[in-house]
């Protein structure tokens, strides 16, 4: 490289040890905001618990109890402590796995998160594999056919996608493909003769399912998967289908493309092999953060298809005023959540193709 | 001069907008040999747009129309779009203005010029590396080997010109459009890459078009001039008659020109009469 | 309108203030009433707004809140329009009461995050330094919590209702509008005309207010409007849960949940504020895109 560097002169590459240093430099910065957001996160959170109008220590003694029992629950509890102690010990207990005990089911929190979060990650998955498999290739085709009928189409069912509420397409889904076709099964991961029968190893119906082998019992949770992942996995790609639109719009606009068309290379084949490399970088951040999302609509998907995931185990200690189990799942909703956001905007950074020509 | 390459008469590019119909060239009419022609204007003269059109590029809404159009024989208007693949890049092309935003940031050069040649030539890997090797060679670039397999972002502004006309070029096009092609390079690099140019072109005996803003350059690289003002060529001469045009635009543009034999106190302005645009 | 008064509006020489701003809003809502997508938008928002203020003219006197066990659960017919719920409340009526809810949360909404967003993305431009690494510190770190979950958790702590709702909504809306604020800011903090307001004696805070939150208007109307959808769709969510308007007010949200149960065979109950949702929703996003075709066309 050097050699180059000195013959032509013209090389403008920076150095090694440059680059490094930017790149450490970004991940380093990525660490310490991914801290300081986990720390506002949990911040908000314990104000969040010490605003409940609950007695925590009353839930703990009982109303009948002495005072002198009540002040030592009081002390144990530390809540003689200052607000910024008692912070620090929550965090503490955070940090060591310690989400507290849920009231309802008398098991620790994290065990409970642990439990309900497969499922979550499989109806996700899904859904983000339905979001790009249709999302890119229909924000390509918007994007090349720019003001021309495809994207008029394209545009209409995306902007339907963000309108409509993800709720109320779940109930109507459900009324539409289960009560009236039959073509989709009903709520719930499995007909209700069927659970207990697969061997929970990961957690994931599917897997496990196919795993044992057990491919009456697979196709069974696929219909009960499909419909609502096919309804997260809309709004997936309504976004993913908007950005990479405008991703495209902006490289077709560029001088390269005309110059591949210069070269004798078709429209199709310039929109593939030109331009489509340019935007996969921006893209990857696009899915990731789609996938964030995705974790948040599932709440509301659980709730509408009794899917006993994280959302559903959420909504239903909220009910119950399971305030340890519905600040647990929250702390790692929201962590999973940040992790992917600011992974995202890292790996953005890091591979932005500006920071090349120096 | 024997046949000519290139016959336009009346073309007429008409770009529809928010605000009306532009039309960007009105009534342009020459013919092209195996010779050098440079075409002159300022900004907005139409003199890119002629040369999008007549590579088939004026992006829709836009039409193009003339009364005749054609390139060795072959009617340019009555090409449909994989009849254009065909001409494009294999019998005539075009050098565009900026290394930076003309080539594609994620592919390395040797792939990119590459192309050019699998498309029409349909040459095999390594034959095809052969020709892209002969053709680094062949715009005086130093170590093909190496450069083959940089990015463009690692290349400075002359070389990444030099890449350009290498991909335009090796799959042998009779006819070379050049659009602003040292416009966006330092004055040291430009007379060596007008150097490049003028050797390739001469020695494959092919036609050129010179757009470009700059009477200076276009004066001594090229055989004859077109001078567009508004869409229009409104004159037409000799490169080396420049001096003697008759035009009031051509001359204003001539005066204008700065020049260190005959110092001026101040510049001459163009004063634009009306009349030309009609 | 006159056409003394449309030459007045039009002019590319205003002679006062007045007639310069006129003039830009004159043409700002013509370009707006011009581009479709923005007038099918308007459209549909002054439709919700005629429904939320004449709901009880529109319901044609009927209540939304009066309870019919006997004629529970009825179909769409002349005499309910849209049915009735399982508590036999007129869904018509309960729709175009529903509509009041949703403005005030969207209002509400928009009045607290906006002027937050205004101020810390416009000081944190302004004054740079530690000031705006702070302030932008804490921007991201709001940006990054999950909205829909800590709403969830803040009702849980406080308890349902429509305030609750509103500033939890709230918390976490307004950090893209600090963002956007701020960017629009660095782009404006050193031209030359805030430095003649500044040599004129100007004080930060008026530079600030006369000068610079003008020029961040129309990005952070046109965020606004797109991310009202966002947020019409969130409340819902909550309404759903039950975690908004408490029963028996009428709220979207809530009525698709409590139709829930009879979707199979009412479909009505919690198909039509269903729509209602979408309908809003999609005005805004209209309107939205058509705002930022005219203000921003470079973005879209």
């Amino acid at each position: 490289m050097s050699a180059a560097a000195e013959g032509t002169g013209a090389l403008t590459r920076p150095g090694i040890g440059r680059r490094a240093a930017t790149i450490l430099g970004r991940i380093a910065s990525f660490v310490v905001t991914l801290a300081v957001t986990f720390v506002g996160l949990t911040a908000v959170t314990f104000f969040i618990s010490r605003l409940t109008k609950i007695d925590p220590v009353l839930s703990v003694v009982g109303d009948k109890a002495t005072k002198a029992a009540y002040d030592l629950a009081y002390h144990q509890l530390g809540l003689d402590q200052s607000l910024i102690v008692q912070y620090l010990i929550y965090l503490k207990r955070l940090l060591s796995g310690d989400f507290g005990v849920s009231v309802l089911t008398s098991q620790p929190v994290l065990t409970d998160l642990l439990r309900v979060f497969p499922a979550t990650f499989e109806l996700s998955t899904v859904a983000i594999i339905i979001g790009v498999a249709i999302g890119v290739p229909a924000g390509v085709i918007a994007g090349a056919r720019k003001g021309r009928w495809q994207d008029h189409v394209i545009r209409v069912v995306g902007l339907f996608g963000y309108s409509v509420p993800v709720f109320w397409l779940g109930l109507v889904g459900l009324f539409v493909l289960y009560g009236k076709l039959g073509w989709v099964s009903g709520t719930g991961r499995l007909d209700v003769f069927y659970e207990g029968e697969v061997t929970p190893r990961t957690g994931v119906m599917l897997l496990d399912a196919a795993l044992d082998g057990n491919w009456e019992i697979f196709g069974n949770a696929f219909s009960h998967l499909v419909l609502p992942a096919s309804i997260l996995g809309y709004f997936s790609l309504a976004y993913i289908a908007r950005m990479t639109r405008s991703f495209m719009i902006d490289q077709l606009g560029q001088e390269y493309v005309t110059a591949a068309r210069v070269k004798g290379s078709s429209f199709w084949r310039t929109v593939w092999r030109h331009a489509f490399p340019n935007i996969m970088v921006p893209l990857i951040t696009v899915v990731g953060l789609s996938y964030a999302s995705l974790l948040e609509g599932a709440v509301l998907t659980e709730t509408v298809f009794a899917w006993p995931g994280l959302g559903l185990y959420i909504t239903h200690a909220l009910f119950n005023s399971d305030m340890n189990a519905v600040l647990g799942g929250t702390v790692l909703v929201g962590s999973v959540f940040i992790g992917i956001n600011l992974l995202c905007d890292l790996l953005y950074k890091l591979f932005d193709p500006r920071l090349r020509t120096q | 001069m024997s046949e000519p390459l290139l016959i336009v008469d009346g073309l007429e590019v008409a770009l529809p907008g928010r605000t009306g119909v532009t039309r960007a060239v009105r009534n342009a009419s020459f013919t092209l040999g195996r010779e050098r022609l440079g075409i002159v204007g300022e900004s907005g003269s139409g003199k890119t747009t002629m040369g999008r059109a007549l590579l088939g590029l004026v992006p829709r809404p836009g039409m193009v129309t003339a009364k005749t159009m054609s390139y060795e024989g072959t009617n340019l208007l009555a090409c449909s779009e994989r009849d254009w693949q065909r001409l494009r890049g294999r019998r005539l092309s075009m050098v565009m203005q900026d290394p930076k935003y003309s080539l594609n940031p994620v592919k390395t050069v040797g792939r990119q010029i590459g192309e050019t040649c699998r498309l029409h030539l349909h040459t095999d890997r390594r034959e095809t590396d052969r020709r892209v090797l002969a053709m680094l060679e062949a715009v005086q670039i130093r170590d093909p080997d190496l450069v083959y397999h940089l990015y463009p972002h690692q290349l400075s502004g002359g070389m990444g010109q030099r890449v350009m006309i290498a991909m335009m070029l090796i799959a042998e096009p009779d006819l070379l459009i050049a659009d602003e092609p040292t416009s966006a390079l330092d004055v040291t690099v430009q007379n060596e890459v007008l150097r490049i140019l003028d050797d390739l072109v001469r020695d494959r005996g092919m036609g050129l078009i010179f757009i470009s803003h700059n009477l200076t350059v276009v004066s001594s690289f090229c055989d004859r001039v077109l001078i567009m003002y508004g869409g229009r060529i409104v004159d037409e001469c000799l490169a080396r008659d420049l001096q003697h045009a008759s035009h009031p635009y051509t001359r204003a543009l001539v005066a204008a020109t700065p020049s260190l034999d005959n110092p001026r106190a101040e510049l001459a302005t163009v004063a634009r009469d009306p009349e030309w645009l009609k | 309108m006159s056409d003394a008064l449309t030459a007045w509006l039009q002019t590319d020489a205003p002679t006062s203030r007045r007639q310069a701003v006129m003039g830009n809003a004159y043409r700002a809502l013509r370009s707006i009433l011009g581009n479709p997508t923005a007038l099918a938008g308007l459209i549909v928002i002054a439709l919700l707004v005629l429904m939320a203020i004449f709901a009880p003219q529109l319901s044609l006197g009927k209540s939304p809140l009066d309870q019919d066990l006997a004629g529970r659960l009825g179909a769409p017919s002349s005499a309910h329009w849209f049915g009735t719920d399982e508590l036999g409340r007129d869904v018509f009526a309960r729709t175009l009461y529903g509509a009041r809810v949703t403005l005030t949360i969207v209002i509400l909404v928009a009045v607290i995050v906006v002027p937050i967003g205004l101020a810390v993305g416009t000081i944190a431009g302004y004054l740079g330094g530690w000031v705006d690494a702070v302030l932008m510190r804490i921007t991201d770190i709001f940006l990054a919590f999950p909205r829909l979950v800590l709403a969830l958790a803040f009702a849980a702590a406080l308890g349902p209702g429509i305030e609750n709702a509103v500033i939890a909504i709230s918390l976490t809306a307004w950090p893209p509008y600090a963002r956007l604020a701020r960017s629009e800011t660095l782009t404006v903090a050193q031209s030359d005309f805030i430095q003649a307001a500044v040599l004129q004696g100007a004080s930060t805070w008026r530079i600030l207010v006369r000068h610079i939150v003008p020029l961040c208007l129309s990005s952070v109307i046109v965020r606004l409007t797109l991310d009202m959808a966002g947020i019409i769709l969130t409340a819902a969510g909550l309404g759903f849960l039950g975690l908004g308007a408490q029963p028996p007010t009428a709220e979207w949200g809530a009525m698709v949940s409590s139709g829930r149960d009879v979707i199979l065979d009412q479909w009505w109950v919690a198909t039509i504020p269903g729509l209602a949702i979408l309908v809003v929703s999609l005005g805004f996003n209209l309107l939205g895109d058509g705002l930022r075709d005219v203000f921003d066309p470079k973005s879209s």
